[in-house]
């Protein structure tokens, strides 16, 4: 694939894993077997069986019909939001707790911005009947507290992240201290297309199922498998890496991206990590990131839990630096607007994540008839009440 | 020869070094730290550069390296402070930090300016073998600057002998496979790593590092090491003492004394 990674671990240039030498055997243990145990039959066999009997896949794509009068396009949803647990984040926990299980790790470790993540961990620990340990931003825990109750409903243990700006990405620093202090029987459970080679390959692998379906739909709905546009919010960049991977070589298909702009991109709290951002090292890749000139990580503010993250994959830096996505960002107001939009247009309640790549549909500029699926990556029901402060019902 | 290799040719027992956050506790206090240390008797220094980040450290090096920060700590200005290094203190010093912050003040520049200082090598925890070697390496070497590789106890023996091949003044062995500032449990099992290791006979001299906080887990180490490093209890020292710098010649005493004991 022109656009995938090469042997080494890097999308152009970048990924690679940039890690300590204490997570040397558990990434190189990955990088070795993965490939062969997600491939083999018997792990695709009970992928498949799960994907459908337990978090009900395929997900429908559905024809937004009075969005699409609105916009004057003929917009598709790819309804992640109706998944087991709410999100497009249990594609990638499904698969990853199959492997933890074939690799004989008795314990699983997971960092979540929103909590979907780690909704989605601690329900497939669950299922398998591992032990669970989420970490999550102090910050977060208060702002999505029904997805911390869930956790705690399913078995799992939730540890407070307190360190720096108490969000994601130091629920994702503390994580990666639990996996240096226990490397043998330990999984780490990452949630994005992030982190060190592998992880951003095999997530984006797990959530392909994304647009493998979405493009099998859109066959079956409109005669066309490959619509004008692929739309999707970015936090670290699973959901849209996951609707993108099957149109990343039909170059007639436009990929946008939509960053968390926060209060404004150019305000001092914002999310917007290609606008904001330069080339380094975050959380073990290669990547673009916030940061000061002297290499700090800054700390990144977005009003969605999911969004509020410094970086992106490896894997959208190259298709930023490359120009083959397009990358966007709105603010909160216009998340927040969208969200309710939609919900009066369509009877759906998006996450918040979800509702900044829904209002970048008011900034295209539509052509004649043209076609967009938009990953509707997760349901609102987390965000009621952030959704009830913002317009004071 | 650079100072490393030379220390490492005259003393191979019993060696002491002590890691602490450059600009902690005070933002001015580098320097004067160093001299003090060497004075008191250690024998090598690393002095950590901040970072926002730091992954592999404990709350005790978390806390200072934020202080740090905050203090307004970054590598300019540390090789600013680094000036005046050389006039007082003539043990060997490395530095240690994360890769990021080397990233954006440029690998080569970073390499010139340190070397320029008279800083000996340098140990960047999330800069792995193969990156190193495959994109980095050139700069290091052009520079004479040393660049020290971690092993832990589960690292393999073919990947210890890579890198007792591409190191060119000591290997740092983790006591454990864990953060920084965990106190050491010299097990049955440790031991047998270090046993293990020795055995081996690598070409480097090897010290140990993580996990050192008093005097009986230094003898122990030096047992099966030529040095070992002594990081999160001297940095809490740090943290808790008001007049810091008279404190250190206790410090130093109290960890060395024991193995002359023992
Ligand atoms: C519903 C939803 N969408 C999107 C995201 C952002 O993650 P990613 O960019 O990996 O898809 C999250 C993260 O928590 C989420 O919960």
């Amino acid at each position: 694939m022109k656009y995938g990674v090469d042997e080494q671990g890097y999308y152009g240039d970048f990924g690679g894993a940039y890690i300590p030498e204490m997570l040397y055997p558990n990434i190189e243990e990955l990088r070795q077997q993965y490939l062969e145990i997600t491939t083999d039959a018997s792990f695709t066999d009970e992928f498949n069986q799960l994907m459908r009997d337990y978090v009900g896949r395929p997900s429908p794509l559905y024809f937004a019909k009075r969005t699409s009068e609105l916009y004057g396009a003929n917009i598709y949803f790819k309804r992640e939001d109706l998944n087991h647990t709410g999100s497009h984040k249990i594609n990638n926990a499904i698969g990853q707790i199959l492997l933890a299980q074939r690799l004989g790790k008795k314990r699983v470790i997971a960092e979540t911005g929103a909590g979907q993540h780690g909704v989605a961990t601690a329900t497939v620990c669950a299922l398998k009947n591992i032990e669970c340990v989420v970490y999550m931003g102090e910050v977060d825990i208060e702002r999505q507290a029904p997805n911390v109750a869930r956790m705690k409903m399913l078995g799992a243990t939730v540890i407070p992240a307190t360190s720096g700006s108490k969000t994601l990405k130091d629920a994702t620093n503390e994580a990666m201290r639990d996996w240096i202090n226990n490397p043998e029987d330990t999984h780490y459970i990452i949630g994005s297309v992030v982190g060190p080679y592998p992880y951003p390959e095999m997530v984006a692998r797990f959530q392909s199922i994304i647009s493998a379906e979405t493009r099998k739909q859109l066959f079956e709905q409109t005669g066309n498998e490959l619509p004008d546009y692929a739309l999707a919010c970015v936090g670290g960049g699973s959901n849209a890496m996951g609707m993108f991977y099957h149109f990343l070589d039909e170059e007639s298909v436009k990929l946008v991206a939509v960053e968390a702009a926060g209060k404004g991109i150019d305000s001092g709290e914002s999310a917007a990590t290609t606008f904001l951002g330069r080339e380094g090292v975050l959380h073990g890749s290669r990547t673009i990131l916030m940061q000061t000139n002297d290499g700090q990580v800054v700390e990144p503010y977005s009003i969605s839990a999911g969004l509020d993250y410094p970086g992106i994959g490896p894997q959208h830096a190259h298709l930023y630096k490359i120009k083959r996505a397009e990358y966007v960002s709105i603010t909160d107001d216009e998340a927040m607007e969208a969200g309710l939009e939609c919900s009066r247009l369509e009877g759906i309640i998006p996450a918040i994540e979800t509702a900044h790549a829904l209002a970048h549909l008011k900034k295209m500029n539509f052509k004649g008839n043209e076609t967009v699926v938009i990953c509707l990556s997760g349901r609102g029901d987390k965000d009621l009440t952030t959704y009830i402060n913002h317009f004071g019902f | 020869m650079n100072r490393l290799n030379q220390l490492f040719s005259t003393k191979r027992e019993n060696l002491l070094s002590i890691y602490y956050t450059a600009g902690f506790p005070e933002l001015d206090s580098t320097v004067a730290i160093a001299a003090a240390l060497e004075k008191a008797g250690a024998d090598f220094l690393e002095i950590g550069f901040p970072y926002s980040d730091p992954l592999a450290d404990g709350p005790t090096i978390q806390h200072s390296s934020q202080t740090a920060l905050e203090n307004g700590m970054n590598l300019n200005l540390l090789f600013e402070q680094l000036k005046s290094l050389r006039a007082q203190v003539s043990i060997p010093v490395l530095l240690m930090g994360y890769f990021n912050p080397v990233v954006q003040y440029g690998i080569e520049n970073f390499c010139k300016k340190a070397v320029e200082v008279g800083i000996d090598g340098v140990i960047i925890p999330d800069l792995p073998m193969y990156e190193y070697e495959s994109l980095y390496k050139q700069y290091f070497l052009e520079h004479n600057l040393s660049n020290i590789f971690l092993v832990t106890p589960i690292t393999s023996e073919e990947r210890i002998r890579k890198i007792d091949d591409l190191s060119q003044s000591f290997i740092y062995l983790l006591s454990s496979s864990s953060i920084t500032g965990k106190n050491l449990e010299v097990s049955d099992t440790v031991e047998l790593y270090f046993e293990r290791i020795k055995k081996m006979e690598l070409k480097n001299p090897t010290v140990i590092g993580f996990g050192i906080s008093g005097n009986a887990a230094f003898a122990k180490a030096c047992k099966y090491a030529n040095a070992a490093i002594v990081g999160s209890a001297f940095v809490k020292m740090l943290t808790i003492e008001k007049d810091y710098i008279d404190k250190i010649p206790a410090f130093i005493k109290q960890l060395k004394n024991q193995t002359i004991a023992a």
